[in-house]
Parts: C-alpha cells; sequence; structure tokens
C-alpha cells in the first residue's frame, strides 16, 4: 500500500537535466511520442465520429501520396515551407524574433508581380526574369532590414514591429491585387504570363524544389562554417560576449536581417512566378509563421528542417483528405494534426530532461 | 535518407494497389470545389445545393466528392486536377476567384467536364468543356424590393414617416457590377410600389465583414434610412437592425430566427437547378452551354417566406402578382422607362460583358425597351448608376 503511494506521490520524483543522450536513445523518445500520439488521436477519432482510426491514418497517406501529381504537390509544398524556414532561421539563432516572414515573403511576390506588370511587355523574358529576382530579394530585404535598424538604434521591440510590417504588407497587396485584378475591382486575380517560370523535364514544380535544395546547402555550410554564421550564434547565446570578443552586434543583427529578408524575398518571387502566377494578399498562406514551428523544431539544423517542413506538409495535406474522403469538417483533421505536433513538440522534453524517482527515507519498503 | 526515401516509396506503391481495388465499381464522378466550408452562409448554400442534387440523383457518397477550404490560387488548380486524376467527369466550382485555375485545369483535361459558378469568361474563351453559370437574382431582389416598397408605403399611410422620407439604407460589398445589379433591382422593385423611395447605398470593401457591415447599416440608420437590405455575407447588417428596430430586407436565406422582429423577406440562388441539369447533361453526353442561367421559372432563385409580422399586410399576393408578370415577360426589371441617368431615359449603353483589362463596353444591352442583364453571359452586368441611388462612398 504504502508503496502505491509513493509512486503516485509526485514530490518523490525530480526532473534533471540530461547531459548527453545516444542519439538512438533520443529517436527512440520521437518514435514513442507520435506512437502514443496515434493512439491518442485513434481514442479521439472513435469518440467523436465511428470511423476506424487505422483507416483515417491510411487516408492521411493517401492524401499524400496516392497519385504523382500528389506527391509534386507535397513537395513543391515542402520546397517553399521550407524556404521560409530557412529564411527566419538565422534570425531566430541570432535570437532576434522575426515573426514578419509572412510579410517579407508578401512583399517579395509583390515586387515579383509588379516587375512582370510594368514590364512585362517592355522586356525580353531573359531580362526579365533576373529583374524580377532582384527586386524581389531587395524588396524582401528592405521589408527585414527596417525592423533590425530600428531594432539596433532604439532597441525597439522587433517581435511587434516585425508583425506590424506583416499587416503593413498585407494591405499594400490588397490594394494592388484589387487594383490589378481583371476585371477590375472584382478581386479575381490576374494571371499573369510574362516572366512565368517554365517547367523542368515536364514538372512545373522543379525549379522551385531545385533553388530551395541550393538556398538548403548554403544556409547549411554559411551557419555552420562561416565566419559570419558564427557571429550569429554568438550574438544569439549572449550579446555582451559578442561584444567583448569584439563583433560588432548591430551590424550582425542588420546584415542578419537582410539575409533573412532576402531569402523571404526569393520565396516570394517562387511562389508568384513558379506555382501561383498571380498575388493575393494571402499568397504567403501562413508559411511565415510556420515556418517558426519547422525551423524550432529542427532545431536550427537546415537539413533536419527539410524533414520537419516535409512533417507539417503532410500531416496538412492527409488533414484536407480525411475532410474530403469521410465529408467532415475541417476542424477534426485540424485536431487530429494538432495533437500529433503536440506530441513531437513534446517529447523534445523528454529528450533534454529526465525524471528520476526519489528513493523514500525511512526505509520501510526495503 | 536513401532508404527512408526508398521505404516511402514502396509504401506508396503498395497504398496505390489497395487503393485500386476499392474503386472502380461505380464510374460516374462528380467533383465539387468549395471556396470555405459551411461555416460561410455563401458555400452553405452551394454545399447544401450539392448534396440536394446528390439526393435527387441516388449518387453515393464515393461518387461525389468534396473539396472545402479552396483559395483562389494555385491550390484551387491543383484541386481540380486531383479531382480529375480521381476520375470525377464532371468538377464544379464556386467562388468568382477560382475562375483562371479552373480554366487553367479544363484545357488540361479536355475529357472532363467543368462548370464555374458566378464567373465570365467562358463565353469568350474557347474551351468547349469549361461553362459558366449564375441565376437572375435581381429578379429575386426586385421582388424583395416590392416587399419593402409596400413596408414603406405601410409606414407613410401610418403616419410614421412622410412620403419624401422613404429612404432606404444598402450595404454593398464593392462597386462591381454584380452588386451593383441587385441593389438597382431591388431599389426598382420597391419604386415600383412607393413612387418617392430614395436609397442610399455604403459600400464595405469586403464580401464579409461583419463589423464592417455592421457599421455600414448603422450608419445609414442614424442618417435616417426606414430601411435596410444588404449585398454581403455575414449578419452584420441585419443585427444592427434588429437592435435598432428597422426593417430588413435580407439575403442569401432567412435571417428570421436571429432578427424576429425586423426580418422581412430574403431572396437566394439556389443551386440545386444548374448541378442537377448539368450532371444528367454530362451523364447523357450531352452538350453544357457556355453560359446557363437559371430564373424562377427554374428554380434557382427563390425568396424565403414572407415574415408576415414585420411586413405590410398584403405582400405575399403582390409579391406572387409581380412573380406571375416576370415569369410572364410581362414586367422587366430593368424596364428602360423606369429609371433614368442624369434625368433623361437611356435608349443605348454598351455594357462590359466580354471580359478584357481595359474594361470598355462592348455589348448594346438596352433594347425593346429594357436592359438585357444575363442574357448575353450569365453573370451580372448592369452597372450603371441611376437618378434617386446615391452612393455614399465610391473607393471599393
Amino acid at each position: 500500500m504504502n508503496n502505491i503511494k509513493s509512486i503516485l506521490n509526485l514530490s518523490n520524483y525530480h526532473i534533471a537535466k540530461r547531459d548527453v543522450i545516444p542519439w538512438w536513445q533520443s529517436y527512440l523518445i520521437r518514435v514513442i511520442a507520435i506512437l502514443v500520439a496515434l493512439v491518442v488521436c485513434g481514442v479521439i477519432t472513435i469518440a467523436l465520429t465511428d470511423l476506424n482510426p487505422i483507416e483515417v491514418y491510411v487516408t492521411m497517406f493517401e492524401g499524400a501520396f496516392m497519385t504523382p501529381r500528389r506527391v509534386w504537390f507535397v513537395l513543391q509544398n515542402t520546397a517553399m515551407l521550407l524556404c521560409v524556414a530557412l529564411a527566419v532561421t538565422p534570425a531566430f539563432k541570432m535570437k532576434f524574433w522575426n515573426i514578419g516572414a509572412e510579410g517579407q515573403v508578401l512583399m517579395g511576390g509583390f515586387a515579383t508581380a509588379f516587375c512582370v506588370i510594368v514590364f512585362g511587355e517592355k522586356l525580353p523574358t531573359s531580362v526579365l526574369i533576373p529583374v524580377m529576382v532582384l527586386t524581389s530579394i531587395i524588396a524582401g530585404a528592405i521589408w527585414g532590414l527596417i525592423p533590425a535598424i530600428f531594432k539596433s538604434i532604439w532597441n525597439s521591440n522587433e517581435t511587434l514591429f516585425t508583425l506590424m510590417m506583416n499587416y503593413i504588407a498585407t494591405q499594400i497587396v490588397a490594394y494592388y491585387s484589387l487594383e490589378w485584378s481583371v476585371p477590375k475591382g472584382s478581386g479575381t486575380p490576374r494571371i499573369l504570363e510574362k516572366g512565368m517560370l517554365p517547367s523542368l523535364m515536364g514538372n512545373d514544380y522543379l525549379i522551385n524544389i531545385l533553388v530551395v535544395l541550393a538556398i538548403t546547402i548554403f544556409m547549411y555550410i554559411y551557419l555552420k562554417y562561416s565566419k559570419q554564421g558564427y557571429e550569429i550564434s554568438v550574438v544569439g547565446e549572449s550579446e555582451n560576449t559578442a561584444r567583448y570578443i569584439g563583433v560588432n552586434v548591430k551590424k550582425v543583427i542588420n546584415r542578419t536581417m537582410i539575409l533573412s529578408g532576402a531569402i523571404c524575398g526569393i520565396a516570394g518571387f517562387l511562389l508568384v512566378a513558379g506555382t501561383d502566377h498571380s498575388i493575393k494578399s494571402d499568397t504567403a498562406g501562413g508559411r511565415g509563421f510556420t515556418a517558426i514551428m519547422v525551423s524550432w523544431l529542427a532545431k536550427f539544423n537546415p537539413i533536419i528542417m527539410i524533414l520537419t517542413s516535409f512533417l507539417i506538409v503532410f500531416l496538412d495535406r492527409g488533414a484536407s483528405q480525411i475532410s474530403e474522403r469521410f465529408r467532415l469538417n475541417d476542424s477534426f483533421s485540424d485536431i487530429i494534426t494538432g495533437i500529433i505536433i503536440f506530441f513531437i513538440i513534446g517529447c523534445e522534453f523528454f529528450i533534454n530532461y529526465t525524471i528520476k524517482r526519489v528513493k523514500t527515507e525511512g526505509g520501510e519498503n526495503k | 535518407m536513401k532508404k527512408l526515401l526508398a521505404m516511402l516509396l514502396v509504401f506508396v506503391m503498395v497504398l496505390s494497389f489497395v487503393s485500386c481495388s476499392d474503386s472502380g465499381d461505380e464510374d460516374f464522378k462528380v467533383g465539387f470545389i468549395f471556396l470555405h466550408d459551411e461555416n460561410s452562409t455563401y458555400d452553405k448554400n452551394f454545399m447544401d445545393a450539392a448534396k440536394e442534387v446528390q439526393k435527387i440523383l441516388g449518387l453515393s457518397d464515393s461518387q461525389v466528392v468534396f473539396k472545402t477550404n479552396i483559395p483562389e490560387g494555385n491550390e484551387c488548380y491543383e484541386a481540380a486536377a486531383d479531382l480529375a486524376d480521381q476520375g470525377c467527369d464532371i468538377i464544379f466550382a464556386n467562388s468568382f476567384g477560382h475562375e483562371p485555375f479552373i480554366l487553367k485545369a479544363a484545357k488540361e483535361f479536355p475529357d472532363v467536364e467543368f462548370c464555374h459558378s458566378t464567373g465570365t469568361t467562358a463565353h469568350t474563351e474557347d474551351t468547349p468543356n469549361f461553362h459558366n453559370a449564375f441565376a437572375s437574382i435581381y429578379e429575386g431582389r426586385y421582388l424583395a424590393g416590392v416587399a419593402a416598397g409596400m413596408k414603406l408605403n405601410e409606414m407613410i399611410e401610418s403616419g410614421k414617416i412622410t412620403a419624401d422620407q422613404a429612404k432606404i439604407g444598402y450595404v454593398g460589398a464593392y462597386t462591381y457590377a454584380e452588386v451593383m445589379s441587385g441593389y438597382t433591382s431591388f431599389f426598382l422593385g420597391a419604386r415600383s410600389v412607393c413612387p418617392t423611395a430614395t436609397m442610399d447605398v455604403q459600400f464595405t470593401g469586403s464580401w464579409y465583414d461583419e463589423a464592417k457591415e455592421k457599421e455600414a447599416a448603422t450608419n445609414l440608420i442614424d442618417s435616417k434610412c426606414v430601411l435596410i437590405s444588404q449585398h454581403a455575407d455575414s449578419m452584420g447588417a441585419p443585427t444592427a437592425c434588429e437592435n435598432a428596430d428597422v426593417p430588413n430586407v435580407s439575403y442569401n436565406g432567412s435571417t428570421k430566427d436571429a432578427c424576429p422582429d425586423t426580418f422581412i423577406v430574403s431572396s437566394r440562388i439556389d443551386w440545386t437547378p444548374y448541378y442537377e441539369f448539368a450532371i444528367k447533361a454530362a451523364q447523357a453526353g450531352e452538350e453544357i452551354p457556355d453560359d446557363w442561367c437559371g430564373g424562377i421559372k427554374e428554380g434557382s432563385v427563390k425568396l424565403t417566406d414572407v415574415n408576415e409580422k414585420v411586413a405590410a399586410p398584403g405582400t405575399v399576393e403582390k409579391i406572387e402578382e409581380v412573380k406571375a408578370g416576370l415569369i410572364a415577360g410581362t414586367i422587366n426589371v430593368f424596364d428602360a422607362s423606369t429609371f433614368t441617368v442624369g434625368g433623361k431615359n437611356l435608349d443605348s449603353y454598351m455594357a462590359d460583358v466580354d471580359t478584357d483589362a481595359e474594361f470598355k463596353g462592348d455589348t448594346e444591352a438596352i433594347s425593346d425597351g429594357y436592359f438585357h442583364e444575363s442574357e448575353y453571359r450569365s453573370a451580372p452586368y448592369f452597372n450603371i448608376e441611376i437618378d434617386g441611388i446615391n452612393l455614399i462612398n465610391k473607393e471599393f
């Protein structure tokens, strides 16, 4: 009896930080977390609907992989989410809370569409596309740099600032997309024809995917092996240490936000010229925020981010397939993906910490 | 990484075999693409029609695929192509902005019929499997306007207002033909029974913004509008009316439950007749017209029950009388003798029927003494600012 009591008594446990954990053990914890999540989701599925949970999970895979088109769709969306995640990573690693990726992507996309509409008839495609790329990089970089400058000069709060910049970008794009819509004023996006990325080997999205792959490799090397990447981690760990060893913190903040915004600009360019061929205020589609989760889940490692962005896109596709197949409201599938993501994030606790049972004093259980 | 990829591929193949085995016994499939889900009154109206037509035609759930929450972008093309991959023979999309993306899919899948509601380009596009549809909702609005005019007359007779205070307020989304056609037909309906009626229109710049619609309705009430109607999808305007005890003519369905003391009547489009027509045509291999416009006769334009508690006595009978006139063709909503522009009657108007970036008029719409709405294409194109209607803001 006492034995059970001492097991149940929370004060008999304490939490300790783990030193190092073998890689297989951390993966084992993650796998267990996913399995537990699936069981919990199964229970909820049965409780809320009359569906067989196994069938629901199979449906998720069908949604993401059943046809080549769906596989490409998943790969393309993974690439776009990954691109934005790569963009926010250096800023977050520097502990600069850039939640303005949504706006930076939009401004990049806006610049692309602007070039097509203004110069589309005047420039040959071989000149037009570089102009589009360049302006979208500049537009994204400026949108990232503005909050950085305010931060480095007046130490303004970058979280609020970048968030506000999102609203401004959304309104600019909303205004122009109404202005450019066909018929005018109807809100139907104008389909851009000039300067759109061609399909490669018969696939419309391959260029996007390859570009993002290149950015991934660049970001991995930049963060891990370059001097600038090192400066970013030092500033992120401690600004005072950075100053002490002679790093110009303001310069690093500005430079990193230019990089972050520029890659967001490229993402906007790829979205407009590579997939959507139009611009609307929701072109970024919330990726600017989801990307933050992708980046954190991967602990800022660009290679792991390929997996985490794939996971998010897979869950999202699977969720819409559930609502399509079983004619359920999207809310149900959102609950399922929410639970799975919760467990995946939650298990990081058990990877970083261990729970130890304290031997009870007095020895009556011996 | 390679191993993971290989495992995934194997899994994909296994799944595709599994899924191949359980389909194939039913050959006819219908796909639907919706902008939102049933939480939006606009989409619910379409989804209800889709479910209704499924019941009428006796199709099983696996023969009718719903894709909800499809934005007006590349996802819409992907959704349409995915439905075609699944073997759908006919695919419907419900939002105006879906059009260019559905058109793209239609060009890629020439053997699948693509029907896009509310669109404008099918009659000029040389894509035989791409079609537009709408309903002559202006007739429904005209009837609703008649009910509003009856109410104004009742207020004048009871001495609550004088004849020249009969001002209607209207909350619109954009200064765009669909909205302009809607409020003008509503106004003409009201003025056909209450000759002194005038109208103020305020635009919100959004199809769905509850706060803005409520604010616009409240502004109109404050500026002495004695009756309100709206063309926007939220409960904003009806709620403002109920709070201020001002009668309201609603849209997209009855708001009687929420506004029992102010709701008069509501008009809406019923998409069931079109869905039924198009699916049957596709099943039989018959041609679906570029443009299809259903009216009162086809059951595409519906009026809810009149709320007797608020409506003026005799409203139901009057609506029936006018409805019979509209069906018989003895009454035309946009009769050119019933409205003026700058004090003059119009005998010619070039309407912008064919979509182009210049928005120039291209089709003579007035003949035989009336404006031919929804005849040269199904989506409305009446965009004349007539006397008696005062636009408060035009920036949207």
